[in-house]
């Protein structure tokens, strides 16, 4: 809510005032429902709402890290970057091959972690690389340009990384060994693979630390200033274009370590995995609110729960529905909070 | 004294709009040196052009010697020319300690700088009751002078100031001039654009008349508010 200058509670027009009563409304009963979803699934069979749960969240953190680059990149430029999912794509493939391959990785034992480790610096900075050529190539020249123009040249990129994919991969899915340990462990009867905790062990402080990143330091600070106003912050003395760049490099680091991460837990590379993949990430940055780091990180892991307890969980629509819930969600959602869950449709004076 | 910014001869087109046809001008340090003109002259233009918001088509521009047309905005900065644009553009979801911040985003002497921070706190108490509010929330007058504060974050050796006495109450008008005096006995170089041609004139020391993107008239500014064509034309008497 809004303070005006005397510092009075604002309440807005009626209208306001009705529309927030919708929002809240909505919020209670869309709220309500998952609730007591969650708590059938629970009474139902609490070890197998655990795993279901675990394995969505698993899932929702690979989309969030997505998510990311999507919410990054429109936060700053207001460009739906739809390459972007064909990035982490190539994140995976180029993994596999880093692994497999060129570092000769093919088991789980020390040299498999020392490989892992090499290959998520190795496949951050590829996934920086590429997506800043995008930017500097295909991107800056259309930043004046009509909105359709950046977004059909999206489009366009996100062909020519799907076939480069296509090339390196092939045409059908590849199976890949996994390196890092891959066992179960027993929370009472609750079965969770380590993969899911080494997937947690390096995804999250790489959602805290971007976070950080972008609230704490100084070119953070420039990224934030840029995304509300360029001009004002090259009176700042901003490089805008580079801010841009490294906007578009982190987004890029983020895909290609959730390549790497979808890679070792999924075991199988397809080349048009970032079509789906990037899909359900883009899907998580609007319902998150997109534009809003948290909102990308929320909206990815709540996908991915909703997702996991539809498949696994002992009540819920099975797996042929999966998408068919995740979007009926979203729908739902934005319905009643068009700007995403932590998203704000901000007044400002002028 | 020495020229501290000479403008010279600059053509600037926004496409196929010719803004300014030919502009020169001179800023001494320690001076301060305003444009007037009605809307439309090529005032804000020829602001954005000496910092390098836009390269011009043609003509030259230097600072302290150096030539800074077609040099990158954010490097200009870097020498000492700060700008309060034209309608304020502070940035609306940052809070007034972070608008602050960003002025002295190229500065590294960090003691300085949060002196500094006082000091413009002193200067408008007002901001430093909004401290932690976001900046899109200030009323009109408070995001003024934020506007002006945040430049003045930048350490400036030459301040550009595009109409900061836009839109604000007369008692606001009042402080934002006596700052901008203020501001000048602190030894910077201060150029300023005003519609209140009467104030500006007032405080300043030589002016400069612009008229569809050309240098009408220029002179000392009492000069100028003694003549008959500007006072008919802008002081409205």
């Amino acid at each position: 809510m809004a303070k005006t200058v005397e510092g009075m509670q604002f309440k807005g027009t009626r209208g306001q005032i009705r529309k927030q009563k919708i929002e809240t409304t909505g919020a209670i009963i869309v709220g309500a429902l998952l609730t007591l979803w969650i708590i059938a699934n629970i009474i139902e069979s609490p070890v197998q709402f655990s795993q279901a749960a675990i394995a969505g969240l698993r899932n929702g953190l690979i989309y969030a890290l997505i998510a990311l680059g999507y919410t990054l990149v429109y936060g700053i430029i207001e460009l739906i970057n739809f390459a972007h999912g064909d990035l982490f794509m190539l994140g995976a493939v180029f993994s596999s091959f880093f692994i497999t391959y060129w570092i000769g990785a093919d088991q789980s034992n020390g040299f498999g972690w020392f490989a892992f480790g090499l290959c998520l610096v190795a496949v951050m900075i590829f996934g920086a690389v590429i997506n800043v050529l995008i930017e500097r190539f295909a991107y800056r020249k259309l930043r004046h340009a009509p909105r359709l123009s950046a977004l059909i040249t999206a489009v366009g990129i996100s062909f020519i990384l799907q076939f480069i994919g296509l090339k390196w991969n092939g045409s059908t899915p590849r199976q890949w060994p996994t390196i890092i340990p891959s066992g179960d462990i027993y929370i009472g009867e609750v079965r969770i693979s380590l993969l899911t905790i080494q997937l947690f062990l390096i995804g999250l402080p790489l959602l805290f630390g971007l976070n950080y990143l972008v609230t704490n330091t100084k070119q953070g600070k420039a990224m934030r200033s840029v995304s509300q106003d360029k001009d004002a912050s090259t009176l700042m003395g901003i490089n805008v274009n580079k801010t841009i760049a490294f906007t578009f490099a982190i987004g890029g680091a983020m895909a290609g370590a959730a390549g790497l991460l979808y890679q070792q837990s999924i075991g199988t590379t397809n080349y048009n995995l970032g079509f789906q993949l990037g899909l359900i990430a883009f899907t998580s940055a609007v319902l998150g609110g997109i534009g809003n780091l948290w909102g990308a990180v929320i909206g990815g892991l709540l996908i991915g729960l909703i997702q996991g307890l539809n498949d696994g969980a002992p009540i819920g629509f099975g797996q042929a529905w999966s998408q068919t819930v995740v979007f009926a969600v979203l729908i739902i959602i934005l319905v009643f909070k068009p700007a995403g869950i932590l998203g704000k449709v901000t007044t400002e004076k002028v | 004294m020495s020229a501290m910014l000479e403008v010279k001869n600059i053509q600037v087109a926004y496409g196929k709009i010719i803004a300014v046809k030919d502009v020169s001008i001179t800023v001494n340090q320690g001076e301060i040196v305003t444009l007037i003109g009605s809307n439309g002259a090529g005032k804000s233009t020829t602001l954005r052009t000496i910092s390098g918001l836009i390269k011009p088509k043609s003509g030259q521009i230097t600072f302290n010697g150096k030539r800074i047309d077609g040099m990158p905005g954010h490097e200009i900065v870097g020498l000492g020319v700060c700008h309060a644009p034209e309608g304020r553009r502070i940035f609306p979801r940052m809070t007034v300690r972070e608008n602050l911040d960003l002025g002295a985003f190229l500065r590294t002497d960090k003691v300085e700088v949060a002196a500094d921070v006082e000091k413009v706190l002193n200067l408008f108490p007002r901001l430093k009751e909004r401290i932690d509010q976001r900046a899109g929330t200030l009323s009109g007058g408070e995001q003024q002078m934020l506007a002006v504060s945040r430049a003045l974050m930048g350490n400036p050796k030459l301040l550009l100031l595009d109409e900061p006495s836009m839109g604000l109450a007369p008692v606001l008008v009042e402080l934002i001039f006596e700052t901008i005096a203020k501001i000048r006995k602190q030894g910077v170089t201060v150029l300023l654009i005003e519609q209140n041609a009467t104030a500006a004139l007032e405080v300043a020391d030589r002016a400069y008349v612009l008229e569809s993107g050309k240098v009408k008239m220029s002179g000392s500014a009492k000069e100028l508010s003694a003549d008959d064509k500007v006072t008919k034309a802008y002081l409205g008497h």
